[in-house]
């Protein structure tokens, strides 16, 4: 009895883990990235700032780019679990950002996301761009 | 896809051609976008104050960056030889839409006693990988489809309506620019019931 109490707490716990943080799928992501492109680019600034280097930079840190006085002051390091909050809804996270947009509302989604991200930080296009 | 850009070779659409070939600055704002004008009067009058009409300058001004851009990237590809016609009249024609977008939302800042973001003196577009029409016509489609997602994810976050609705009229816009791009890159031009 103990012993089926305890794998249950884990299968609770492992469930609880995976909805906070589910596995992303990098192919899915790129679709999702999709929706980012009227501003965003990997390798170069836009409207919004370059997304190569972006995983360990500080927010609001890209030399030339004009951040918002939010963002160069939010003391955010990007990594996949800020990426995920500020993604989520970014001027309630970052009051004052110029990313005027209300959201990915969907855990799933804004870990495809994420995924897609960091495998492009890996791929051609960011080799050399920081 | 000659027959459907049919609507290129259209003798109003020519003239506007035309005056965009001698001058980029000849904007017709059409009767929505000046009723949408003549409905921020209110506004600057005071219906919205303080960080509510901040927030919504703020959102208005990434849109008007991102419309500006959109201006130059068209001006890329209607000067990159690539275009043939009746695909860079359309071009053109869409380029003259996000002018009257960036003229609306530069006007709209000004009313709310905001500053309009400038033009940047340079962009940046993939030009090493624009080498066909195609190429050019996908590259713009990319453009369209992020914006309607850009406002999709603006229009929630407006604190004046009349805004997050003006928002909506341009969004329609953006939209058929991407389906009539996809339909002439071949692609099915409205590709599902939602967009995200």
């Amino acid at each position: 009895m103990q012993r089926a109490g305890a794998v249950l707490l884990a299968a609770a716990l492992a469930s609880g883990a995976a909805a906070a943080a589910p596995r992303g799928d990098a192919k899915k992501g790129e679709e999702i990235y999709s929706r980012c492109l009227a501003c965003h680019a990997l390798a170069y600034d836009r409207t919004g700032p370059r997304h190569c280097g972006l995983f360990g930079r500080k927010a609001g840190s890209v030399p030339g780019f004009a951040y918002s006085e939010a963002m160069k002051h939010s003391k955010i390091v990007w990594n996949a679990k800020t990426l995920d909050r500020f993604i989520a809804d970014p001027m309630k996270t970052v009051p004052g950002t110029a990313m005027g947009y209300a959201g990915v509302k969907d855990p799933r989604e804004r870990a495809d996301l994420i995924a897609y991200l960091e495998a492009a930080n890996q791929g051609p296009e960011c080799k050399g761009v920081k | 896809m000659s027959s459907f850009f049919a609507f290129a070779n259209d003798p109003v659409l020519a003239a506007r051609r035309r005056g965009f070939l001698k001058s980029s600055s000849g904007l017709l704002l059409t009767g929505t976008a000046i009723a949408m004008l003549s409905g921020r009067e209110a506004l600057a009058a005071g219906k919205a104050k303080g960080h509510d009409a901040e927030g919504d300058v703020r959102i208005l001004n990434t849109a008007l960056g991102a419309e500006q851009e959109a201006i130059a990237a068209y001006q890329v590809g209607a000067e990159s030889g690539l275009l043939q016609k009746p695909v860079l009249d359309l071009a053109v024609t869409f380029q003259g839409h996000h002018k009257e977008h960036a003229a609306v939302l530069a006007k709209t800042i000004e009313k709310l006693g905001g500053k309009p973001v400038a033009p940047k003196a340079k962009y940046t577009f993939p030009v090493e990988k624009l080498k066909t029409q195609n190429d050019v016509l996908g590259f713009a489609a990319s453009l369209e489809k992020g914006a309607v997602s850009a406002y999709l994810g603006a229009i929630p976050v407006f604190h004046d309506r009349d805004l997050a609705k003006a928002a909506g009229s341009i969004l329609g816009d953006e939209a058929m620019h991407w389906a009539i791009l996809r339909n002439a890159l071949g692609e099915p031009p409205v590709p599902a019931a939602f967009v995200s």
